[in-house]
């Protein structure tokens, strides 16, 4: 005859406390979608940060899958289907956009802001506002810089929108497909326990791309040194929000292979900045790296000072890609080590 | 016949009788006239339309487009929550406007030395692709409007913008200066928000209301990108 306490509900607190107490139990936590999700710092003995990992993802993904309900039934040629794309409000665009300018380290941006509801209202609107962000301060750079000259006609360069328009709508796009593909071969190599499908993948990096919508409006300010600042602050920002997504999904796998990935991620996106910036700097004839020697000797000095220039920043950008490896590899130790 | 039409939305009260069981009841007797003319007014009145806009003179039918369309254009102009231009939309406005906005922005020769102005054709490719661009976000979100519609309305907001192109002309032709980029400045900046205004007291009502500042968004951006070529614009 069992007693009324024994029927009572009985609280077994936080995964934390009971560990204390108990530091060979295994502990499943589910996690409500609202937290964010915490390394647990007390993984059990046995399959250790993995199985945080897999609980984690598996828990969410349940979880959100059944929330989501009947998501991307329609088949291809409807127009619902893309629809199923758009389906965001305003406050979660918000949300993204915040996600991406603040990165903090140990929220996947993928887990937290996108929970299996990639949209890609997102990524195509901050690349045409990017584009034109670009096309616009560079003319209006142009047009500072020759101000008050008598003789300068002040023509509006409209073949800049189409250029910086292929440029980043095919890094939007293309690298991601590249990187998805990367990730699905490896998947098929090494049991890896986070994967992101494409359009996830998409949207993190149109996301990542917002913060160089106010370093664009703030590159027409004509002094050199503060454009190298904007552009360094805003590869590092977007650089790392890109690593620490990505950081997750390649770990399970030769340590090689994982760090080459997220170097070659950071890379290409450093390339991407100082390709925008040297584009914008250079097809300008007035730009900051032409002031007065180019307009004399003419168009090839440009092109090797700034190329120069552009290897010069490579090096550096790659003495901080390795200094962003160092702190990611910090922080996956610091993970894994439990109290021991 | 009262008593056999039974409520088709409850079937549940019905019992056992079945439907119209009442008209077996009925005869018609011989003294009841059963006669007479069956007219149906508003088809008339569709032939009687018909036959008179095919005879009617070609002014009267350019001149019943034209008053059409300057209503909307007054309807831009002095926005107020109206359904006039979606409800009978057309698309000779936003044609009207585009092509005149475009032969206004148009660069002279094309020189390809120095990059210039747009071409014609880039102006026209911009704001068609554009609005069409805008229609399909809109429609994507969840908006209830149909594509059409959309595309008249963003094709006439952009009137007040083709009048700052032409007080932007009639400015250049003064002397060149501080002055006369303020002035234009200020006068595109006036009719930039109009346009947005106009457009949004049309377009806003049909989003769903939690996502309405995301389908305003790309007309801001749309007529940003427009109002900057007009404000960029140089005579040669």
């Amino acid at each position: 005859m069992a007693a009324v306490d024994d029927l009572r509900f009985e609280e077994f607190g936080d995964t934390t406390t009971s560990l204390e107490a108990n530091p060979d139990a295994t502990t499943i936590s589910i996690e409500d979608p609202g937290e964010t999700p915490k390394h647990k710092p007390g993984p059990p003995k046995g399959l250790g940060r993995e199985e945080d990992d897999e609980l984690l993802g598996n828990d969410d993904s349940d979880k959100t899958e059944l929330l989501a309900g009947q998501k991307k039934s329609s088949p291809f040629w409807t127009f619902e289907y893309y629809q199923t794309f758009f389906d965001v409000d305003t406050y979660q665009v918000f949300d993204r956009i915040k996600g991406s300018l603040l990165p903090i380290p140990g929220k996947n941006f993928v887990r937290l802001y996108i929970r299996s509801n990639p949209d890609l209202y997102g990524p195509f609107w901050i690349c045409a506002t990017l584009v034109f962000a670009i096309a616009i301060s560079g003319n209006l750079s142009n047009f500072l810089i020759h101000l008050g000259e008598k003789t300068y006609h002040y023509v509006p360069e409209f073949r800049k929108v189409s250029i910086a328009a292929t440029i980043i709508y095919a890094y939007a796009w293309l690298v991601p497909l590249a990187l998805w593909g990367f990730l699905v071969w490896r998947n098929s190599k090494v049991m890896n326990i986070v994967s992101y499908s494409f359009l996830e993948i998409v949207c993190v990096y149109g996301y990542s791309l917002f913060i160089y919508i106010p370093t664009a409006i703030l590159w027409i300010i004509p002094q050199k040194a503060v454009r190298w600042v904007l552009v360094t602050i805003a590869l590092g920002i977007s650089g790392s929000v890109l690593a620490m997504t990505f950081w997750p999904a390649v770990r399970e796998d030769n340590r090689r292979i994982a760090l080459a990935t997220i170097v070659t991620i950071v890379l290409l996106h450093m390339l991407l900045s100082v390709g925008c910036l040297e584009e914008h700097v250079l097809l300008h004839p007035g730009g900051v790296m032409a002031q007065s020697t180019c307009e004399i000797t003419g168009g090839t000095k440009c092109e090797q000072r700034s190329l120069a220039s552009a290897w010069v920043s490579t090096v550096l950008l790659l003495q901080k890609t390795e200094l962003l490896e160092g702190v990611v590899g910090t922080f996956k130790t610091n993970s894994i080590s439990p109290g021991m | 016949m009262a008593e056999a039409v039974e409520s088709p939305g409850d079937p549940e009260t019905t019992t056992s009788r079945p439907l119209f069981a009442g008209l077996s009841d009925i005869s018609i007797s011989q003294d009841i006239p059963v006669e007479g003319e069956i007219t149906i007014p508003v088809r008339s009145r569709i032939r009687e339309f018909d036959s008179s806009t095919l005879n009617e003179s070609v002014q009267n039918t350019i001149m019943r487009d034209l008053k059409a369309v300057g209503k909307k254009f007054m309807h831009v102009l002095y926005p107020r929550k109206s359904n006039t231009l979606l409800r009978d939309w057309d698309l000779w406005g936003p044609l009207i406007l585009c092509v005149t906005l475009a032969l206004m922005l148009q660069r002279g020769s094309v020189d390809s030395e120095k990059d210039g102005g747009p071409q014609f054709a880039e102006v026209f490719v911009i704001v068609w692709f554009g609005a069409v661009t805008i229609t399909l976000n809109s429609k994507l979100l969840g908006g209830n409007i149909s594509f059409f519609q959309s595309l008249c309305v963003l094709g006439y907001c952009i009137l007040p913008l083709t009048m700052a192109m032409l007080v932007c002309r009639l400015v250049l032709l003064a002397e060149p200066g501080p002055i006369n980029f303020m002035v234009r400045l200020f006068v595109v900046i006036i009719m930039f928000a109009w346009s947005i205004v106009a457009s949004t007291a049309f377009l806003a009502d049909s989003q769903p209301p939690n996502r309405k500042a995301l389908a305003v968004y790309p007309v801001f951006l749309f007529y940003f990108v427009i109002s900057w070529m007009i404000l960029t614009f140089t005579p040669q």
